[in-house]
C-alpha cells in the first residue's frame, strides 16, 4: 500500500484514504459553448496516458476531503511529488 | 537408536511423548518433533501421491521447501486444513493427519496407472488432448482430471475459528531469525528504534537450529533480544508479502500447535509498516536432476541434516550422498559425526577441496568422484543407488536406504523481488542475488549472498548415458515436471522463461518453484544456448507461501463483511414484519405483508392505500447535501441544468444533474431554505458521488465561489406521508406553519416545528398524491413516526416500502435514476427537456447536449410501454424488437427498465427504453421471451393522472 503526501495536510497518509481523480491540468474551459465539436472533444475524451512521468489528481477523500495534484510514475507506481491544486505543472 | 530415533541429541524433548494419528494409524513422536521428523523416526517414507502421475513420494526437504508431503489436518467441527507441509506442522497430542491425492489407500493408489501411461502425459497434454469435442470439456473431462490430478479436499464445512488482523509500525522490520537476522536485530537492540522480528518457525535460530556448536550462542542471543525491550519477536509467522512503500504483510499463527484450539483467534494477520526491512531469508538447497530423484528417501541433503541433528532422527542407517557443492560434503560430515552411517559420498565434480576429502577418507566413507547417480532402485524407499562415472561410463550399484541431493543453493529473494528490487546473476552461487534495492531494504546473510555455503558447480541435469527422453527425472516435483518437459517446450518453440514455465508448469505450484526454478533455468538455458543471465528468472509473487482465506477476511464476515445502514426507523419496520432488501448500502423495508400475503398481494394493498387514503414511507435514505453560501444559487446554477437563482424561498425544484459528457448521473428534488441556504437532495445510491462531483467543481474549477458543501443526509430522518388525507394527518401536529394549499403548495418548503421537534416540511411528491417529506433531526425521527402512525390510524394509515414506492413513481412516469437511465442518457432521451435551462449560457454537461452522436436520431430514449395482455408483466431487461418474424440475430431496439402490475390501473405498465422511441408512439413492439412474443405498445410514460391535478389535493 503506498503513502501518499497530502500537501494540505503536509502529512504522508496510505493510499486507503485517497482517491484517484484522473488527468490534472485539464481546465473546463471557460465558454464551452465557443468550442468546436473537435476542441470539445480533446477537452472531454483525450488523455496522456503516458508510460512514464504522470500529472494527476488526486482527493484526500478520507482526510481533509481536498483535491491535489501528484506526478506518479506509471511504470514504477513511485510518486515523485504532489502540490496543491492551482500551482503550476511540475 | 530405536528405530531411525537417535538416542540423543537434537532439540525434541525425549521427555515429554505425544501421540498423533497418520491416515488413521496411531505414532509417537516427542515435544518439538514436526510431522516429518516424527514420522521419520517411525520408519514412515511414503507421505503423499504426485500430483499428475502419482508416483510415491517421501519427504523431500525439512521447511518450507518441501514440495511433496503435502498434508491435511483435521481437528473436526469444520477445523480442516489441506496442502499442509508435513516438515511444518508441528504435532501435538491427538493430530489427526491424513496423506492427500491417493485413492483407496496411499500404499496401493489407482491413480499410479498415470506413471506407468507417463509417455502420454508431456508437458501440454492437457492443452493438446482435451480440446475436442468442446462439450466434453465442461462435463466429462475436466471432472475427471480434477479427480485424479489434485492437492488436497477443499473443507467442506464453515470454519468456525476466528482471525485477527493489526497494524504494527516499525523503525526496522526484520525477516528471517536465522545467524544473520539475530545479528541484526542484536545491532539494533538497546536503541529507541521499534524493531520487529519475525520468523516462521516455532524457535529462533534458522539454520543455527541444526548446527549444536552455535546453540550455546544462540540461547545467549534470543535471551538478549527478548530482553531488549525495544524488540518484538513474533514466531510462527510468516512474512508472505512485500508491498509499496516498505508495507509487509505477515500472518501468525496462534492456535494450529495447540491441542486445544482454543477460544484466541487462530491467525493474526499483521501489516507492517517499516522504515527499513532487513530480509534474512537465507537459502534453499537444491535438489539435482537425475533419474529417480523423487523415490521416498531421496531428500535434500540440509534436510537430512535438519532432521538428524535438530529433530534426533537419522532419515536412514546406510545414507548414500549425491554432491555437486561442498556443503553435501559437510553435511555428510556431519551426519557421520553424529552417528549415522554414510554408505558413499559421490561428486559430479572430478575434484573437491582437498581438506574435505581427507576428513572423509579418515572416516572410512568411500568416495567417487566424477560420478553421477543415474537411477535409484525401490519403489516406496530407496534400496540402492545406480552410479556411473560421467566420462568412461562405467558403474555399478550403492546399496543404501537413503540418498541426499547436494546440488547447491538458491537465496531466497522471493520478497525482494515482491520489492521490485533488481537481481544479478551470481555465477558463485548458481543463483540470482539481489542488486539494486527499490526500497528501503537490504539483505544479510544467506539471501544476500553475503555467507557462503563453500563452492559448487551449476548444472541443469546430471550426466547420464540413458536416452534423455525415456527417464523421467524431476525438477518440479509437486507438478511433476521433468527434465524432457523443458526440453520438449523448448524444440516446441516456447523460448521466454516465462512461456517454459507456463507450458510446462514448472514453479507454478503451491511451492512456486522454491526447489525448481533455478534447475529448470539451467536446463533451458543449455536447451536454449542462451546465458542464464540473458534468460532471467520467472516473477516471484505474494504470498510467499499459501495463506488460509481466513487470515485475508480476518474480522470481515457475516454481520462484519459489509457496513448495514440503518435509519432511524428501521427497527419500527422490522417490529411491523417489513421484509427488507439492500439499496446501496442502506437496508430499506420493501413491503409489510400482512399475515397470509405475499409481495404481490402486500403491494397492491399499500398503494391502493396511498392512492386512496395515506400511506407513509420512510424516505431517510435519501442522499441530503446543504448548499450555503453567497454564491450558493450561482453554483447550483452551473452544476444543475435547471435554473435556481430566480427560485424564491421557500420553494423546491425538481433538479437534473449531468455529467460533463451529457448524460444524466443524478437527480433529486431541492429547496432553497434562505437566499444563501439550499437543502438538496440525491438518489439513495448518488449521494457519496454527488457530493464529491460538486466538492471537485468547487475546489477544482471554480475555487472563487463562496460556498459550503455538507453531507446530511444522516442528521435528517425523512417520514413521507402520502395520498389525499396526509394534510389531515400531520395538521395537529404542526406549529409555525400555515398548511393551507393557498399558503403552502407544492414544491414549497416550509420550517417550523412537528410534534414539539424543529422541522424542514416539504410539500413534494414522488407518488402524485397529495404528499409530504417530514425532515426532523434523525434522533426523533421513530418518535415522531410513531406519533403520526397513531394519529393516521384514524384515517386508515398504512406503511409502504420501497416495492410500492417503485410502482406509484412508475404509473406516474418518474425516472429512478440507474434503474431508467444507465448512464447514457440525456435530457432529451429520458423525456426531461423540460428540466433543461433553455436560456442558460453554460451548466455542466450542456456542451455535450449539441456533440453530434447526442443530436443524431435514433438514438434510445425512455418510453412507456402497454402489453396488448393488460394481465402480462414484461421482464424487466427484456429486450425489445420491431419484428418478431426477423432471424436470429434480430435487431434490437432497447430494453425494458422498470415493469410492475399498477393495481391503481387494474393493468399492467412498463417503461423502456426505445431506439427512436419518442417517433414511435402508438406503434406496436415485440418482446421475444423463451417459448412465445408478448406485443407491446408504445405510449407516453405517464399512465395515472396525466394532468397531475392529484397532487394538489
Amino acid at each position: 500500500m503506498i503513502l501518499i503526501h497530502c500537501p494540505y495536510c503536509d502529512e504522508k497518509r496510505p493510499e486507503l484514504e485517497f482517491t484517484y481523480a484522473g488527468e490534472a491540468h485539464i481546465a473546463r474551459p471557460a465558454d464551452p459553448s465557443t468550442l468546436s465539436d473537435e476542441e470539445w472533444e480533446r477537452y472531454l475524451f483525450i488523455r496522456a496516458n503516458p508510460k512514464g512521468r504522470h500529472n494527476e489528481r488526486w482527493r484526500h477523500s478520507f482526510g481533509c476531503g481536498r483535491f491535489f495534484n501528484a506526478v506518479r510514475d506509471t511504470v514504477t507506481d513511485k510518486f515523485e511529488t504532489t502540490y496543491k491544486a492551482g500551482e503550476p505543472r511540475k | 537408536m530405536s528405530g531411525f530415533r537417535m538416542d540423543q541429541g537434537g532439540r525434541v524433548d525425549r521427555g515429554a511423548r505425544v501421540n498423533f494419528t497418520f491416515d488413521g494409524k496411531p505414532y509417537q513422536g516427542f515435544a518439538g518433533d514436526t510431522l516429518a521428523s516424527a514420522l521419520l523416526a517411525a520408519g514412515v517414507t511414503l507421505f503423499g501421491r504426485s500430483f499428475k502421475y502419482h508416483r510415491p513420494r517421501g519427504i523431500m526437504g525439512a521447511g518450507v521447501e518441501e514440495p511433496n508431503a503435502l498434508i491435511s489436518v483435521d481437528r473436526g467441527g469444520g477445523r480442516f486444513t489441506p496442502n499442509l507441509r508435513a516438515t511444518q506442522i508441528e504435532i501435538y497430542e491427538g493430530l489427526n493427519a491424513k496423506s492427500q491425492n491417493r485413492w483407496p489407500s496411499l500404499k496401493r493408489d489407482f491413480g499410479a496407472i498415470n506413471d506407468r501411461l507417463g509417455r502420454f502425459f508431456p508437458a501440454g497434454f492437457y492443452n493438446k488432448t482435451f480440446m475436442w469435442p468442446r462439450s466434453f470439456w465442461e462435463k466429462l473431462y475436466e471432472p475427471a482430471i480434477r479427480r485424479m490430478a489434485g492437492l488436497g479436499d477443499a473443507p467442506s464445512e464453515v470454519d468456525p475459528d476466528h482471525y485477527d488482523a493489526g497494524y504494527a509500525h516499525c523503525e526496522l522490520l526484520i525477516v528471517g531469525a536465522g545467524p544473520a537476522g539475530i545479528d541484526a536485530a542484536l545491532e539494533a537492540s538497546g536503541s529507541n528504534a521499534r524493531v520487529i522480528l519475525i520468523d516462521e518457525q516455532d524457535e529462533l535460530g534458522g539454520g543455527a537450529l541444526a548446527d549444536p556448536s552455535l546453540w550455546p550462542w544462540l540461547e545467549r542471543s534470543v535471551k538478549a533480544l527478548q530482553a531488549a525491550p525495544n524488540i518484538t519477536i513474533l514466531t510462527r509467522t510468516t512474512a508472505f508479502g512485500y508491498f509499496h512503500d516498505n508495507f509487509i504483510g505477515a500472518v501468525e499463527r496462534i492456535t494450529d500447535h495447540l491441542a486445544e484450539p482454543g477460544h484466541g483467534p487462530r491467525e493474526k494477520l499483521w501489516k507492517i509498516r517499516a522504515a527499513e526491512v532487513i530480509l534474512a531469508q537465507g537459502a534453499i538447497e537444491r535438489p539435482l536432476v537425475f533419474e529417480g530423484n523423487d523415490v521416498p528417501g531421496v531428500m535434500l541433503a540440509s534436510a537430512a541434516r535438519v532432521f538428524a541433528l535438530r529433530h534426533g532422527v537419522a532419515v536412514g542407517k546406510n545414507v548414500a550422498v549425491m554432491a555437486a557443492h561442498d556443503s553435501g560434503w559437510k553435511d555428510a560430515l556431519a551426519l557421520a559425526k553424529a552417528g549415522v552411517g554414510i554408505a558413499a559420498i559421490i561428486d559430479v565434480r572430478d575434484a573437491v577441496d582437498a581438506g574435505l576429502v581427507a576428513e572423509a577418507e579418515a572416516k572410512d566413507i568411500p568416495i567417487y568422484l566424477n560420478y553421477s547417480v543415474i537411477g535409484v532402485n525401490g519403489r516406496h524407499h530407496v534400496k540402492s543407488a545406480q552410479i556411473c562415472s560421467n566420462d568412461e561410463y562405467l558403474g555399478g550399484r550403492i546399496a543404501c536406504d537413503a540418498l541426499l541431493m547436494a546440488g547447491g543453493w538458491t537465496p531466497s529473494i522471493h520478497l525482494w523481488s515482491h520489492s521490485k528490487g533488481s537481481i544479478a546473476w551470481s555465477e558463485d552461487w548458481g543463483a540470482f542475488l539481489p542488486d539494486k534495492p527499490n526500497e528501503n531494504v537490504r539483505c544479510v546473510g544467506a539471501c544476500g549472498g553475503t555467507f557462503s555455503f563453500g563452492k559448487g558447480v551449476n548444472l541443469g541435469q546430471l550426466p547420464t548415458p540413458k536416452d534423455p527422453a525415456t527417464i523421467k527425472a524431476f525438477l518440479d516435483f509437486q507438478n511433476d515436471v521433468t527434465a524432457k518437459d523443458i526440453a520438449l517446450a523448448v524444440r516446441e518453440g516456447y523460448h521466454s522463461v516465462e512461456h517454459i514455465k507456463r507450458y510446462t508448469t514448472n514453479g507454478m505450484a503451491t511451492d512456486q518453484g522454491k526447489t525448481s526454478n533455478l534447475n529448470a533455468l539451467q536446463l533451458a538455458s543449455g536447451f536454449l544456448d542462451r546465458p542464464i543471465e540473458k534468460i532471467g528468472l520467472t516473477t516471484f509473487r505474494p504470498p510467499y507461501t499459501p495463506q488460509s482465506f481466513g487470515a485475508f477476511a480476518g474480522h470481515a464476515k457475516d454481520a462484519l463483511f459489509i457496513a448495514t445502514r440503518k435509519s432511524p426507523i428501521d427497527s419500527w419496520a422490522g417490529e411491523q414484519g417489513a421484509v427488507y432488501e439492500p439499496v446501496a448500502q442502506w437496508r430499506r423495508a420493501r413491503y409489510f405483508p400482512r399475515s397470509g400475503e405475499d409481495m404481490h398481494a402486500a403491494v397492491n394493498r399499500e398503494c391502493l392505500a396511498v392512492r386512496n387514503g395515506v400511506g407513509i414511507f420512510d424516505a431517510s435514505t435519501l442522499g441530503k447535501i446543504e448548499v450555503v453560501g453567497p454564491d450558493a444559487a450561482e453554483f447550483l446554477n452551473r452544476m444543475y441544468t435547471n435554473p435556481w437563482k430566480q427560485l424564491e424561498p421557500g420553494r423546491c425544484r425538481y433538479g437534473l444533474l449531468l455529467r460533463e459528457d451529457g448524460f444524466i448521473t443524478d437527480d433529486g428534488v431541492s429547496a432553497r431554505l434562505a437566499p444563501d441556504r439550499f437543502h438538496l437532495t440525491t438518489t439513495t445510491g448518488g449521494a457519496a458521488r454527488v457530493l464529491n462531483m460538486m466538492e471537485d467543481y468547487l475546489q477544482t474549477e471554480w475555487p472563487d465561489l463562496n460556498v459550503w458543501l455538507t453531507s446530511i443526509t444522516e442528521q435528517w430522518a425523512v417520514i413521507a406521508l402520502q395520498g389525499p388525507k396526509a394534510r389531515d394527518v400531520i395538521a395537529p401536529f404542526v406549529e409555525g406553519i400555515d398548511l393551507s394549499p393557498e399558503a403552502f403548495p407544492h414544491m414549497a418548503v416550509r420550517e417550523g416545528m412537528i410534534c414539539g421537534v424543529p422541522t424542514r416540511l416539504f410539500r413534494v411528491s414522488f407518488t402524485g398524491e397529495l404528499g409530504y417529506e417530514i425532515n426532523v433531526p434523525a434522533a426523533y425521527g421513530r418518535a415522531v413516526w410513531e406519533v403520526l402512525w397513531d394519529a393516521g390510524e384514524a384515517h386508515g394509515i398504512t406503511p409502504y416500502g420501497t416495492e410500492t414506492m417503485h410502482v406509484l413513481r412508475a404509473e406516474k412516469g418518474f425516472i429512478i435514476v440507474g434503474q431508467d437511465t444507465d448512464g447514457t442518457l440525456t435530457p432529451y432521451d429520458a423525456g426531461l427537456a423540460w428540466a433543461v435551462g433553455k436560456k442558460k449560457a453554460d451548466f455542466v454537461g450542456k456542451r455535450s447536449l449539441a456533440r453530434p452522436d447526442i443530436v443524431a436520431e435514433g438514438r434510445k430514449q425512455l418510453v412507456g410501454l402497454l402489453t396488448d395482455d393488460p394481465n402480462e408483466v414484461l421482464e424487466e431487461g427484456a429486450q425489445i424488437v420491431a419484428d418478431p418474424n426477423q432471424p436470429v440475430p434480430m435487431t434490437m431496439l432497447g430494453h425494458v427498465t422498470s415493469s410492475y402490475w399498477s393495481a391503481t390501473l387494474g393493468r399492467s405498465i412498463a417503461i423502456a427504453m426505445v431506439a427512436g422511441g419518442q417517433g414511435r408512439m402508438g406503434e406496436t413492439l415485440h418482446i421475444p421471451m423463451p417459448g412465445r412474443t408478448i406485443a407491446a405498445k408504445v405510449t407516453a410514460m405517464v399512465f395515472y393522472d396525466a394532468e397531475g391535478v392529484r397532487v394538489n389535493g
